[in-house]
């Protein structure tokens, strides 16, 4: 049987057994990481996983049956119990669920790729990372670290409307880190991020990252950092660098945009959002610089597809336009619920986890300045890049981020390094204060984003340049 | 799959001697096998929303030949099978960087059996969640309510080429879930190694009668406040200092705080890592026997965890806390327990009525326990759970994130009223450092992580001072 026909024979037993709607997805994904410590590899190792789910829904509640096998029995035996799972949910019902239309679609969509990752030889990978570790042990890193990582996924979509979609999505990326060690603190520093630069991309993404090139300076900034001042207390401008904007935008703006979030539906874990419906169009989000856009089309971004696992056609929507919010992330389900007439924004890690929204690609389109420009305007304040943490609300309006490195900036001019700095806010109060932006735009990937319960890996993209913020509270302390 | 099966071990012994057979006796190979039944009913806007189930199976394997070491897996229906997987591992091991640090194989060693598992917990079908899902939203009240019911089933098999082999089982449930009304949630969570010791009726009164107590918070100024902490979130500071603290790599990186003979916590404080104190498998993927092991005796670090790879690192052995991150990230105790106060006529129930106040705080201590600790406080911070933890800085593991769930102003070992969630920025050992903690509570409750196989154990606590850093305004 070819995986169209295990997935439709899953449907169709979910249909069978009084499902008024199904769809199944089979999902094949290869995954190969190296980490190397010190100049010596640390861990390698190759992941191949390769199922079934399928989901069903009966009446106006939802099941989900993964499998680990792709023969005939077991996909009827597991759209069966899809639908037993589903009437089970009946018990507690909710209001009746609709779905958005979408046309049945016969579609094949593959991400673009010029240098296979996985077909670069293991040697050449592990001399990279043994390289740029060796380099930053010798600029005395007390801690170098460095990690490539590769995901293959070739997947299958059948729904009971008539969807039958195939993908092939290949996403690698790599990064290292050097770590001094202080009298009771530890500096870091990494290059592009601390876990990497990812995309949908092939390995020609790793050696445009230059590792080995920024090795000795992230080792030497490291070991800087241990003795540089701290970052001032108080409120003051503040310059973020593009990586760590696309960390803002991710907590502050990605996850408040969930639509599945505003409607309650991630209340006990993930949390619910600031935003009500009822301002969508109107609500003054950030300043007239800010426009942000859901695109899961932007070539080579960690964020991007053909279609997404509801077998919905990838589409760029604005969700801040001019400052003011203007869309969601959405699935058929959500976007019924909420009156609303797109979805395009669920996925599933794998075979096993249920569909659910997700962050696509969520960033900035340019500003009209450069870095440069915005330190020149500077008479006073703080640059920040690099994330080293960062903890938001479970509404997703107060956070507090840590970075890798500050710059005290006076009067036009990047001066002393700063440690541990840290500024803190209210997410639309500190976007209403975005005063220049730059057209330096990075899509940086995140690979690591958690949501949904069993857990679930997201992996998204966030288009990001260097900003200034006005009166910014930094430089909390414990 | 029952007890008796031996199917997982089977199979672990069947890769190892493929590896022998196609890489030849000096090949070392370990195998972990794990069949699971996973399953979680979640409920938002009190119903059930979400509904899924997975069956799975996954081999790991780890090679170590001619210097080199390399590791796969496979999960569900690899195409090729096992041999597939065993080439696959043995092409990559002959091509992988030189691995100096390799620490061997787990010699051929005793492993207790698993500790009593429940098959009926393992198997559970979606009724049977379903039913509690349906106890915890009726018990609410008519609040708005939100959550989960999981149960979960491991069956392992371990083998590797050293002639060292085990098996075990484990099965486990929980419930986590909140009560919401204008506003303001309240929250109950419980892990179980029986779905039947699971009481929905009673989590969901829990829950509702906490958010109703939260309603109408006020905002308090940030500063440092003496706080009592429950279970749920002393369980944070667990998972803190277990993941950056008693991590032995981190402890062999000098990332983390732990000094092992040094007095670094309150006397009043007892951290054990017990993986066999409830349902759980017998060792760990590197076939390392599991065991109780103390961290901190009376306040002082005893010790730190280790996998093979770290230990050997340390001049330590291993503790059997080896997992597929550890490589990386380090070995991590993921069955720690606070050990409650035994003694201190600390927590009579006698204070449990006074510190209940029909105030704007009423019912938010619905324990005795706590509210025995909330009397002794005169004034501070009664919080029920922390969230959005993260490292600011790892060596003092300075955290910073926010309540959630439910704060309230005590004043005169009373709870006054509610208050809005602040922020903090806190480092975890000088919270609970000498003369820091005033007092440990005497039940315990078992909390579950957001992964099976993991929980936290811990009565309240209560505590001189706690950072906090921002009010709800910012």
């Amino acid at each position: 049987m070819s995986e169209f026909d295990v997935a439709g024979a899953a449907v169709q037993a979910a249909l069978d057994a009084g499902a008024r709607y199904a769809d199944a997805r089979v999902m094949h994904r290869r995954y190969e990481s190296m980490s190397a410590r010190n100049g010596d590899v640390e861990a390698l190792t190759q992941d191949e996983s390769l199922g079934l789910g399928v989901r069903a829904l009966v009446g106006s509640s939802w099941g989900f049956q993964a499998v680990p096998e792709l023969s005939e029995r077991a996909a009827r035996d597991a759209g069966h119990r899809a639908a037993r799972i589903a009437a089970a949910s009946g018990l507690v019902p909710g209001p009746p669920v609709d779905l958005i239309g979408s046309t049945p679609t016969t579609g094949s969509w593959s991400s673009a790729c010029e240098v296979d990752p996985l077909g670069v030889s293991l040697s050449t990978k592990g001399d990279l990372l043994v390289a740029a570790t060796g380099t930053m042990t010798e600029h005395g890193a007390d801690l170098a670290e460095g990690l490539y990582q590769i995901w293959d996924t070739a997947k299958w979509f059948v729904s009971s409307e008539g969807h039958r979609i195939d993908q092939r999505i290949r996403e690698c990326g790599a990064g290292i880190s050097a770590t001094s060690i202080g009298d009771g603190e530890t500096q870091r520093r990494s290059w592009p991020s601390h876990r990497g630069q990812y995309g949908t991309t092939g390995w020609e993404l790793v050696d445009s990252l230059d590792l080995t090139a920024h090795a000795a300076r992230m080792a030497e900034e490291s070991r800087a950092l241990l003795t540089a001042p701290l970052c001032p207390t108080g409120e003051t401008d503040l310059i973020l660098g593009g990586e760590q904007l696309a960390l803002q935008i991710h907590e502050s703006v990605g996850h408040a945009i969930e639509l599945d979030r505003i409607l309650g539906w991630e209340a006990a874990f993930a949390g619910t959002s600031w935003l009500d419906l009822t301002q969508l169009g109107s609500l003054r989000y950030g300043s007239d610089l800010m426009n942000i856009t859901i695109d899961p089309t932007i070539p080579g971004a960690l964020g991007s597809f053909g279609y997404d696992d509801e077998g919905s056609p990838a589409v760029k929507r604005d969700a801040v336009r001019a400052g003011r919010w203007v869309g969601v992330l959405a699935g058929r389900d959500s976007a019924a619920v909420a009156g609303l007439d797109y979805g395009g924004s669920v996925r599933a890690d794998g075979w096993a986890r249920l569909p659910m929204v997700r962050m696509t690609n969520v960033g900035l389109e340019p500003g009209p300045h450069t870095l440069e420009e915005i330190i020149a305007a500077t008479d006073e304040g703080v640059l920040m890049d690099v994330n080293r943490s960062w903890s938001i609300d479970d509404k997703r309006l107060n956070f507090q981020f840590g970075c890798e490195i500050g710059w005290e900036i006076r009067n036009g001019r990047r001066g002393r390094m700063l440690r541990n700095p840290t500024y803190t806010g209210i997410g639309p109060l500190f976007w209403r204060s975005m005063d220049m932006l730059s057209d330096e735009i990075v899509s940086w990937g995140t690979p690591n984003c958690g949501k949904g319960q069993p857990g679930q890996v997201g992996h998204t993209g966030h288009p990001a340049a260097p900003a200034r913020f006005r009166n910014v509270r930094v430089g909390v302390q414990a | 799959m029952t007890a008796a099966d031996d199917a997982e071990l089977d199979v672990a012994g069947q890769v190892v001697e493929l590896v022998t057979r196609l890489a030849g006796p000096g090949a070392q190979a370990e195998v972990l096998v794990t069949r699971a039944e996973l399953a979680l009913t979640r409920f938002a806007n009190s119903a059930i929303h979400q509904n899924v189930a997975e069956s799975g199976m996954e081999i790991q394997l780890r090679v170590h030949l001619a210097g080199r070491t390399a590791a796969g897996s496979a999960h569900g229906a690899v195409p090729g099978g096992l041999p597939a997987l065993v080439e696959r591992v043995l092409a990559m091991v002959r091509f992988a960087p030189t691995d100096p640090a390799w620490p061997g194989l787990t010699p051929p060693v005793p492993v207790a059996a698993s500790p009593e598992w429940d098959a009926a917990t393992g198997y559970a079908g979606p009724d049977e969640r379903a039913a509690l899902v349906r106890a915890f939203v009726d018990a609410a009240g008519g609040l708005e309510t939100a959550g989960y019911c999981r149960t979960a089933l491991h069956a392992t098999g371990f083998a590797n080429s050293a002639g060292h082999a085990a098996q075990g089982y484990a099965a486990e449930a929980a419930m986590d879930g909140i009560a919401r009304i204008g506003g303001a949630d309240g929250t109950a969570r419980h892990w179980v190694d029986r779905l039947a010791d699971l009481d929905g009726a009673e989590l969901g009164r829990r829950a509702a009668t906490k958010a109703r107590a939260a309603a109408d918070p006020v905002e308090l100024p940030p500063g440092r406040y003496p706080v009592v902490l429950e279970p749920a979130a002393v369980a944070d500071l667990l998972e803190n200092l277990a993941w950056y603290g008693f991590n032995g790599k981190r402890y062999a990186e000098r990332q983390s705080f732990a000094e092992p003979g040094v007095a670094q916590l309150d006397q009043a404080v007892t951290l054990v890592d017990d993986p066999l104190g409830a349902s759980g498998l017998p060792f760990d993927l590197e076939g390392t026997p599991a065991r109780a092991l103390t961290l901190v005796d009376a306040g002082t670090t005893t010790a730190v965890v280790h996998d093979r790879r770290s230990a050997a690192e340390s001049g330590a052995e291993s503790t059997g806390h080896a997992w597929a991150g550890s490589a990386t990230f380090g070995p991590i105790p993921r069955n720690l327990r606070l050990v409650p106060s035994g003694t201190a006529g600390a927590a009579s129930t006698k204070g449990a009525g006074s510190a209940n106040a029909t105030g704007g705080g009423a019912g938010a201590v619905t324990d005795a326990d706590t509210a025995a600790l909330v009397s002794r406080m005169g004034r501070g911070l009664l919080v029920s759970d922390l969230w959005y933890t993260r490292v600011l800085e790892p060596k003092r593991l300075v955290v910073t994130g926010l309540t959630r769930n439910g704060v309230w102003l005590v004043e005169d070992g009373q709870v006054t009223r509610a208050v809005r969630d602040l922020r903090f920025t806190e480092s975890y050992p000088r919270a609970l450092g000498p003369g820091a903690v005033l007092e440990v509570g005497r039940r315990s409750v078992r909390v579950p992580d957001r992964w099976d196989g993991a929980w936290w154990e811990a009565p309240s606590l209560r505590l001189a001072s706690w950072n906090f850093t921002g009010g709800a305004s910012g």
